[in-house]
């Protein structure tokens, strides 16, 4: 099968009409290309929207207090509630297979700058956390530490501020650690320097916020045992989207609020909105696939069709070869191999230009900087052998039926034609 | 060698079918020399299909070498094709992109035959007919008379017991026809046995045994005194 004169007579073949070889090479490496490109740009949307996500704990329910909507135990509608302290740990209890169940109070910006060291101030957005935090939203301290449960407990008066709250507020080498800021009045000394895990996309907004203990917060400012909002994250293997109803239950019997009302409490369910992007990269690849296999079969029946021609031109010299003793099998196999072999030469160019195309496109993305939506657009080895198989198939495929037709030709009818 | 019993043969054309072999009977021993004549359209090339084994008949008896042909599948006929019979056809039908020693070496590579030992056989019988110094040549570039000779060396590359000549000469003017002719009376001198159907007198005398064939019987079997081909060459 993989004789020399096998490959032989399957070169002479091949080069006898190059032109024409070339023109039947170029529908499959163009199909295979599209394919290529299609699947890259896919992949690169979801390397683009997986970015957004990145670090963050997709599993989570972020859940807020709203006025409620109907009277309950002799309580009014339109009364404004507050989550307590007691509620979270009502919830870890009562609710199982949740990983994290994070308290959270925030100061909105205020009028003026809130955030003031030396002579140097701005206006940032103040949380206060648990450490846990930390595993939630998608940052990392890259100097310093951040805050811990000793800080929680002692209500220490320390924050972790945003790499850009230290580019607005300090010198370039300045020492950050250990120094103090004013936050609305009070002073914290900075333990810590944050940053965000996705290199592009909004960072600059959310590396200008400060964290700071809860504890140490509520006490501050004033809010007593009252949470602002909560992030609550599933345990791996358990949807948090299956479990916000028992959530959701245990919440509204503890503040009192009518088991039916659906306005009191506000969530945004992340892992959602995240399996509904998953479900879009399904889509996305299926759909280049599809179409990328579409336009590959247009190839194929081009190189079907020319080897149907091939096998006419050579219908007296498939005769010979029968009466010189040939087996038919012979003749069949090399058919198919000649089909197989173009295929696979033509697919391979595809492959390597749509490769090519594709490190371009990322030298390209490259030089330009970060696109929304849009980061190194690749394919996997998985694919290029996908692909491969495909072409393996489409050739056997696009010379079945004229390896068929070839030995069917009598000897002697192929003598016959002068 | 050859022995053919009550052979008949019909082809169907349309709704009436055409009798074309009624019923031939003959047998040729080793190292004869046989010309099988007759006009257009008296069987004598189907006659010759189906000893080559490229049709079949509808009865009749044929056994060549003691071997019986009958239902035989494709693999099987190419494969007692190659063993038993060397064709030479009047277009030559040498495959144009392969080289005479290639052309030649060709039934050899069906018989799995390794490539060095190929193409020294290939050489011995290109050597045979006279063309060894056209070995790498391609058949665009030979002569008619040399392409027939290639040809013959390729059927007798394969050493069959029986080689089939189509009208070999069919389309060689007269000179280059008695070369050819001489070499195939050269070859029968080593005692292969040969059929070659022919329609030219001459030729046929040239052979030992003539046997005249008309609308599908033989009307005449003759042994001949055999003219020599290389007292015109």
């Amino acid at each position: 099968m993989f004789s020399k004169d096998r490959w032989k007579e399957i070169m002479e073949v091949l080069s006898s009409n190059v032109l024409r070889t070339v023109a039947t090479a170029f529908g499959v490496g163009w199909g295979i290309f599209i394919l290529i490109i299609l699947l890259a740009a896919g992949k690169g949307l979801e390397n683009g929207i997986r970015q957004e996500f990145n670090g963050v704990a997709t599993n989570t329910l972020f859940m807020w207090s709203e006025k409620t909507s109907m009277a309950y135990q002799g309580l009014p509608e339109g009364r404004e509630f507050s989550f307590k302290l007691e509620d979270v740990d009502l919830i870890r209890r009562n609710v199982p297979g949740l990983r994290i169940v994070s308290p959270r109070n925030s100061m909105g910006r205020s009028d003026g700058d809130n955030v003031i060291r030396g002579t140097e101030g701005g206006q940032y957005r103040v949380f206060g956390d648990y450490p846990e935090i930390i595993e939630q939203n998608s940052i990392f301290t890259s100097k310093g530490r951040f805050l811990n449960h000793k800080d929680i407990n002692e209500k220490r008066k320390v924050v972790v501020i945003g790499n850009g709250i230290r580019k607005d507020l300090y010198d370039t080498d300045e020492e950050v650690i250990g120094t103090y800021v004013k936050i609305s009045g009070i002073n914290f000394m900075v333990v810590g320097i944050y940053k965000e895990k996705s290199s592009n996309g909004g960072g600059e907004d959310s590396e200008r916020q400060i964290y700071m203990p809860f504890t140490t917060f509520s006490q501050a400012y004033n809010r007593a045992d009252n949470v602002g909002w909560m992030a609550i994250t599933a345990e791996d293997g358990k949807s948090i989207s299956q479990l916000n109803k028992t959530i959701l239950k245990t919440v509204k019997e503890s503040r009192k609020v009518h088991p039916d009302d659906e306005r009191a409490i506000g969530y945004f369910d992340l892992y959602e909105q995240y399996n509904r992007v998953e479900s879009l990269f399904g889509a996305i690849s299926f759909i280049a696939y599809f179409v990328g296999v579409l336009v590959l079969i247009s190839g194929v029946i081009g190189v079907s069709n020319i080897m149907l021609i091939v096998i006419k031109e050579r219908t007296k010299e498939i005769g010979i070869r029968r009466a010189l003793g040939e087996n038919p099998w012979s003749i069949k196999l090399q058919i198919l191999m000649e089909s197989i072999f173009l295929t696979i030469v033509s697919g391979m160019v595809g492959i390597i230009f749509g490769s090519f195309t594709i490190y371009s496109i990322n030298a390209v993305l490259d030089s330009v900087g970060p696109v929304n939506m849009f980061l190194n657009p690749s394919v996997s080895l998985g694919v290029v052998l996908i692909a491969m198989g495909i072409l393996v198939i489409a050739g056997l495929l696009a010379g079945f039926i004229p390896a068929n037709k070839a030995i069917k030709i009598r000897p002697i009818e192929a003598l016959r034609i002068e | 060698m050859i022995e053919i019993k009550d052979l008949h043969k019909s082809y169907k054309m349309g709704s009436n079918s055409l009798h074309v072999l009624k019923g031939i009977n003959f047998t040729a021993e080793a190292g004869e020399l046989v010309a099988i004549m007759g006009s257009s359209g008296s069987g004598k090339s189907t006659l010759l299909n189906i000893l080559g084994m490229l049709d079949e008949a509808d009865s009749g008896d044929y056994t060549l070498d003691g071997v019986p042909i009958k239902n035989l599948n494709e693999t099987k006929a190419a494969k007692y094709r190659n063993k038993f019979l060397g064709f030479i056809f009047q277009s030559f039908n040498l495959i144009n992109y392969k080289s005479a020693m290639e052309n030649v070496a060709l039934p050899l590579y069906y018989q799995k035959i390794p490539r060095k030992e190929r193409q020294e056989r290939a050489m011995k019988y290109l050597e045979q007919v006279g063309l060894k110094e056209w070995a790498h040549h391609l058949p665009s570039e030979l002569s008619g008379g040399q392409k027939q000779r290639v040809a013959i060396a390729r059927a007798m590359a394969a050493e069959p017991k029986v080689l089939l000549a189509d009208e070999p000469t069919g389309a060689l003017d007269s000179t280059t026809s008695y070369e050819v002719m001489d070499l195939i009376q050269k070859i029968n001198d080593q005692g292969n046995t040969i059929l070659v159907v022919t329609h030219e007198d001459d030729i046929a005398h040239m052979c030992k045994r003539i046997i005249h064939l008309k609308d599908g019987v033989i009307e005449k079997d003759e042994k001949v005194t055999q003219v020599r081909a290389s007292q015109y060459v």
